[in-house]
């Protein structure tokens, strides 16, 4: 690809003050730039974005035309269908479990290498390695015989099988999520190194102990970092599906104790042909991921800081 | 200089508990990677008796049979279908989201601010969302059970992360090089070819990498798209053993899940210093 058009001024052998480019052509350039994402962005986020909600509508099985139901599907689902009901209460627990214990582990195990001077790259590779393997249906498989009955935890604790005890077969799931911290520590390390070291001086000049550094300095300074992994680690949770299908062996059971959000959507839309069911469940789980994110950023604004704002 | 004995003494001791604190930790995580590999290599008969980690004789004979493959799919068609898909993946998203994130970055254009505010929010969109139009779009071209619905979308940018990556890693580069260059004639695309793309790739070797891995790693878009054994991937071969959980399968089953992986944890240890720095600069400066 070459440039054709090389504009006049450019041949002026000192440009003091390089007088501003015709607009249109660069401006063309951008769009042929941005061209695949605008197609896509159109093409499969867009319309899909409408025609799901034009099907949430509808009861459409694949084959036949979709039919207009009006707001059947929502009806159904939040009056009529106890399994959705479940699903629900389901992933809200998952995400009320795993998230803040996962954030937790990742903020404690970034501050205890925060301060190392050894071995801190290793050990940041080290648990971090679990973040890109814990993904994989591999470890899923581990983790449901590792949870099993006769597996590891069962001869440590003598729980018997969690991944045949309904109250606690989620919990196994929530454990390999929780396992994979090491995405939010890798961030929270960066943060915390972020962090001017004369902060701390001064407060420690001013008399602040270690506790009184960590909550005026240290939470403060990384609440930016904190607020992103919240948001992000949230917005994840909620779409949780693999482990919860490797450990139920794909049927969300023991009694539908593991049957998360989406795999309830997969089973209604791929399984059970209901895609105008699914769709509307898109939607809602669309709706509530919004109003959660939204919810996140208003209370953000009374505890997180941002250094630009404030008076440094 | 007793005085500094005394008070550095309890600072060391502190490092040391820290040190075994967090190889402690490390050995609990590491666990499950160890029971994985241990298990591979057990006979069946020791997988449900033995309590121990380490099979009392090693069974290779799992590797064999992880080797047929399953459902009549030998295990290098499985992986060759997963080098496919994941391969073009790579090579779809580094192209796409380099070029949009050029325009972001660097030019400007109408409507930029509401787009780019647009492109991030699709990085918190689910993926629910549009799935289904999708795959009844994909079901209208005649592309279900090819590899099409799992590559095409990457050659469209659809990635937003990546994007978002990489304008970040642009606007840290220098402007002067290229307003050096624009005054000298070079227009956007040789400026693009030529001085920035060279200069982004750190940014476009972690979007390369992240993207294998978690291609390699995806099972839900796999799971809808895919149902001819042949065309599966090694994930998807994966999933035969999910629903058939007979103990006497352990073997094999967690011998194939050691070849699985293996990519996964080949790359991390070829690129670990990429990996984790692209995660930690991804979330900052935003």
């Amino acid at each position: 690809m070459t440039t054709t058009a090389i504009p006049a001024e450019s041949q002026r052998a000192t440009p003091p003050a390089p007088k501003r480019r015709p607009k249109r052509e660069r401006e063309g350039a951008a769009w042929v730039f941005l061209s695949p994402w605008v197609l896509g962005a159109v093409v499969l986020t867009l319309l899909p974005m409408a025609v799901s909600l034009y099907l949430s509508f509808t009861d459409y099985n694949l084959f036949d035309p979709p039919r207009w139901v009006g707001l059947r599907n929502y009806t159904q689902m939040f009056t009529e269908d106890p399994r959705y009901w479940r699903s629900v209460v389901t992933t809200l627990t998952y995400v009320v479990i795993a998230v803040p214990l996962q954030l937790a582990l990742a903020l404690v195990v970034a501050l205890a290498l925060k301060s190392m001077k050894h071995g801190k790259a290793f050990y940041r590779s080290a648990f971090y390695a679990p973040s890109l393997l814990g993904a994989s249906m591999s470890i899923a498989l581990v983790w449901r015989a590792v949870f099993n009955d006769g597996g590891t935890v069962d001869n440590l604790l003598g729980t018997g099988g969690w991944v045949n005890k309904p109250g606690w077969a989620l919990l196994a799931v929530a454990l390999l999520t929780v396992w994979q911290f090491g995405a939010p520590m890798v961030i929270f390390l960066a943060g915390l190194q972020q962090i001017p070291a004369e902060l701390y001086e001064a407060a420690a000049v001013d008399g602040a102990g270690k506790w009184r550094q960590f909550l005026s300095v240290t939470v403060p300074m990384l609440s930016p970092v904190l607020f992103f992994n919240l948001v992000l680690q949230t917005i994840q949770a909620f779409q949780v599906f693999t482990p919860a299908f490797a450990i139920s062996a794909g049927k969300g059971g023991p009694a539908d104790s593991t049957l998360v959000y989406t795999m309830y959507l997969y089973d209604r839309g791929f399984v059970a042909s209901h895609m105008g069911y699914a769709s509307a469940m898109a939607w809602v789980l669309l709706l509530v991921i919004g109003i959660v994110t939204v919810v996140l950023f208003r209370t953000s604004r009374s505890w997180v800081f941002y250094a630009s704002e404030g008076d440094r | 200089m007793t005085a500094t004995a005394v008070t550095r003494k309890p600072v060391r001791w502190g490092r040391i508990a820290l040190h075994l604190g967090c190889l402690a930790a490390l050995l609990v995580m590491l666990y499950p990677l160890a029971w994985l590999l241990a298990t591979s290599l057990k006979p069946a008969d020791e997988v449900i008796a033995s309590l121990d980690l380490l099979p009392r004789h090693l069974e290779w004979s799992n590797y064999e049979t992880a080797f047929e493959g399953v459902n009549d799919v030998s295990i290098w068609r499985l992986l060759s279908n997963s080098l496919i898909i994941a391969g073009g993946a790579v090579i779809g998203n580094v192209i796409s989201c380099s070029l949009a994130a050029y325009a972001f970055a660097r030019l400007r254009f109408r409507f930029r601010g509401p787009l780019f505010a647009f492109m991030i929010a699709t990085i918190m969109l689910p993926h629910h969302a549009v799935l289904i139009p999708q795959y009844i779009i994909f079901n209208q071209l005649g592309l279900v059970n090819t590899y099409w619905p799992l590559i095409l979308p990457k050659f469209l940018a659809t990635e937003a992360f990546f994007v978002f990556l990489i304008v970040q890693f642009m606007r840290g580069l220098p402007r002067e090089l290229e307003e050096a260059a624009r005054i000298d004639g070079c227009g956007p695309f040789r400026s693009f070819f030529q001085i920035v793309l060279p200069l982004t790739r750190p940014a476009l070797i972690t979007t390369a990498i992240f993207t294998f891995i978690w291609t390699w790693n995806d099972f839900f878009t796999q799971l809808i798209y895919l149902f001819d054994p042949d065309k599966f991937t090694l994930t998807l071969a994966l999933r035969s053993f999910v629903d058939a959980s007979s103990t006497s399968a352990f073997g094999p089953m967690f011998a194939m899940s050691v070849i699985a992986l293996l990519p996964i944890v080949l790359f991390f240890l070829a690129f670990q210093r990429f990996l984790v720095e692209g995660m930690a600069s991804s979330g900052l400066k935003g």
